[in-house]
């Protein structure tokens, strides 16, 4: 929060009524907001209980058993497991693909690199369900086109989804699919603001184009890349639309994740207490790291500003 | 910068492999959508189009109520976040008041709230109040969508606005809510249309709180395209359809507002 701009003796002097003005602006905004935020601290003190949706009446507070017991279980560090390494791994190859994607496409300007730019979101925009409808269209061993692409190659049967060897994956290139062209539309505007002469400089002085990427493009582009892996790896860990449509987190435990686990939990066998602690935990992990990523990022723009 | 024409060679097979892997999905989803289920398992490119699959899902199933129903309520979502949200979106950007960072952060913050979190107890509180299985309670709801891109995008197209163009206004004689509404609503359209549009993408695809929060009699269509996966009665041509039919609207508003999309996506963050 900064105040440092304002002149504090004029801001006192101005009338009540004015000073108020712009909260009473914002008020309704915030109230239809926290009007359903408020169940977030409901959700503490459920998790601090036995609530059971088949026997509300039932509801006992118990301390920190539920914590405790969620701590004791495999399942809760299974499911930490797989949100990481479904987080980490899509977020990073979509950052890698959508820089380098970015790079190449954006030297070109004809009508077909135009084209590109247009047509390559249309997978962000459509649904997570959606995603998974087109792809298991795709991966159908009966009348998927991929069946018969892999049938050349000599594997048939390839089973994506249905084995728990090629399960993440599949979630994985189906996010990477979906979430790869918001990386890429930001490194393109990120490429189009840069300025001219460093690189002209560069030009003229017979830099390589590695040294080029590395020690210019690569610094100038990092508050891009991480506003993108800010966004993306934060709605990465609560993924649950693609796993849950694809699979319902199987099969067996193996894209069970936090979020499915307390879906599976809360809504299938309702144990709210229960779940409370997994969906809790999520959020502080998601909290952290996002906190630590918006300050590594402010602090990025302030240097790649030249600031 | 001139190139070599190996760089070049690599460059493009790169650029032409991920336009076959992103595009071609949807290709082959509206290719299906027109194929009947006895050409479903012995051809592959070449076959005689059929308009069956979607007579079937539109007129014999509630594949078309359902898409009304998220018609319904995306678009209410966003027209009241649009009311309530475009005047705290100017108020955040032109009134200097204590804990407007803050106020601004916390709006963010809804966004990033795990989904599941919130749904869990409002479902006990929809439930007593009479809010669950109904438009408006799923429209409430969906202001944790819709409110915190639109109040962040919005407040960035106001910033931009020079404040010297306020001042004149008022030099004239506006009051600040004529100035509000006949000179910066005018010059934030473009602006306030795209956000509105986006805002209105992901509320579309939103299937979490519509799946948990209604069902029985208000389905929206993400949640009814769960029914078309992985069922025994694998109807590919069907699963095709109701694919298509919800993808459509979006690539539709993909296209009209690619010029905001990258402010839009980016919450304001990079000004495309």
């Amino acid at each position: 929060m900064s105040m440092d701009n304002i002149d504090m003796a004029a801001y006192r002097k101005r009338p009540f009524l004015v000073r108020a003005r712009p909260y009473f602006i914002i008020l309704p905004a915030l109230l239809l907001t926290i009007g359903i935020l408020y169940p977030f601290l409901t959700a503490i003190y459920y998790s601090l209980t036995s609530l059971n949706l088949q026997r509300p009446g039932a509801m006992r507070f118990v301390w920190f058993q539920n914590w405790i017991r969620m701590l004791r279980e495999e399942a809760f560090w299974h499911a930490v497991r797989v949100t990481l390494q479904y987080a980490l791994t899509a977020t990073f190859i979509e950052l890698a693909l959508g820089l380098g994607l970015g790079l190449a496409i954006c030297r070109r300007d004809n009508w077909f690199a135009r084209l590109l730019k247009v047509s390559l979101v249309f997978p962000l925009m459509i649904a997570p369900v959606v995603a998974v409808i087109i792809w298991q269209l795709m991966t159908s061993n009966t009348i998927g086109i991929l069946e018969k692409l892999l049938n050349l190659f000599g594997v048939y049967k390839f089973r994506w989804a249905s084995s728990a060897d090629t399960a993440m994956f599949t979630a994985i290139m189906i996010d990477v699919w979906v979430y790869t062209p918001f990386i890429l539309i930001l490194v393109i505007a990120g490429i189009n603001s840069l300025p001219k002469s460093p690189f002209e400089a560069a030009r003229v002085d017979g830099a390589s184009e590695w040294f080029t990427f590395k020690n210019l493009t690569l610094p100038m582009l990092k508050p891009f890349l991480y506003i993108a892996l800010i966004f993306r790896l934060m709605a990465a860990m609560q993924e649950y639309g693609i796993i849950w449509a694809l699979t319902r987190g199987g099969p067996g435990d193996t894209l069970l994740n936090l979020s499915v686990t307390t879906y599976i939990r809360g809504f299938t066998q309702y144990r709210f207490g229960q779940m409370i602690p997994y969906v809790l935990t999520l959020w502080v992990i998601v909290y952290i790291v996002s906190q630590i990523l918006v300050r590594k990022w402010l602090k990025v723009q302030k240097t790649a500003g030249g600031r | 910068m001139r190139e070599s024409w190996i760089g070049g060679l690599f460059r493009n097979s790169v650029l032409a492999l991920w336009t076959l892997f992103a595009l071609f999905p949807l290709l082959w989803m509206v290719l299906l959508s027109f194929k009947s289920d006895a050409e479903m398992f012995n051809t592959t490119f070449v076959f005689t189009p059929t308009l069956d699959n979607y007579r079937f899902v539109l007129l014999h199933t509630d594949y078309f109520r359902c898409f009304l129903d998220n018609l319904i309520v995306s678009g209410g979502a966003v027209v009241l976040s649009v009311l309530v949200g475009v005047p705290a979106a100017y108020a955040l950007a032109r009134f200097k008041f204590k804990g407007k960072e803050d106020l601004a952060f916390t709006i963010l913050s809804f966004k990033f709230a795990p989904e599941m979190l919130v749904v869990l107890p409002l479902l006990i509180i929809y439930n007593r109040i009479g809010l669950y299985d109904t438009y408006i309670g799923l429209i409430w709801v969906y202001q944790l969508i819709t409110m915190p891109l639109l109040i962040w995008v919005l407040r960035g197209y106001f910033e931009d606005i020079p404040e010297e163009v306020e001042q004149a206004a008022q030099l004239d004689g506006y009051q600040w809510h004529h100035i509000f509404m006949k000179i910066l609503l005018p010059l934030i359209r473009p602006g306030l249309v795209a956000a509105a549009l986006l805002s209105f993408i992901f509320a579309w695809n939103s299937f979490t709180f519509s799946l948990l929060l209604a069902g029985i009699r208000i389905i929206p269509v993400t949640v009814e395209a769960l029914r078309y996966i992985g069922t025994d009665t694998v109807r590919y041509g069907q699963m095709a359809v109701a694919a298509t039919v919800t993808a459509l609207p979006e690539v539709i508003l993909a296209l009209l507002i690619q010029k905001h999309l990258v402010r839009g996506l980016s919450f304001g963050a990079v000004k495309g």
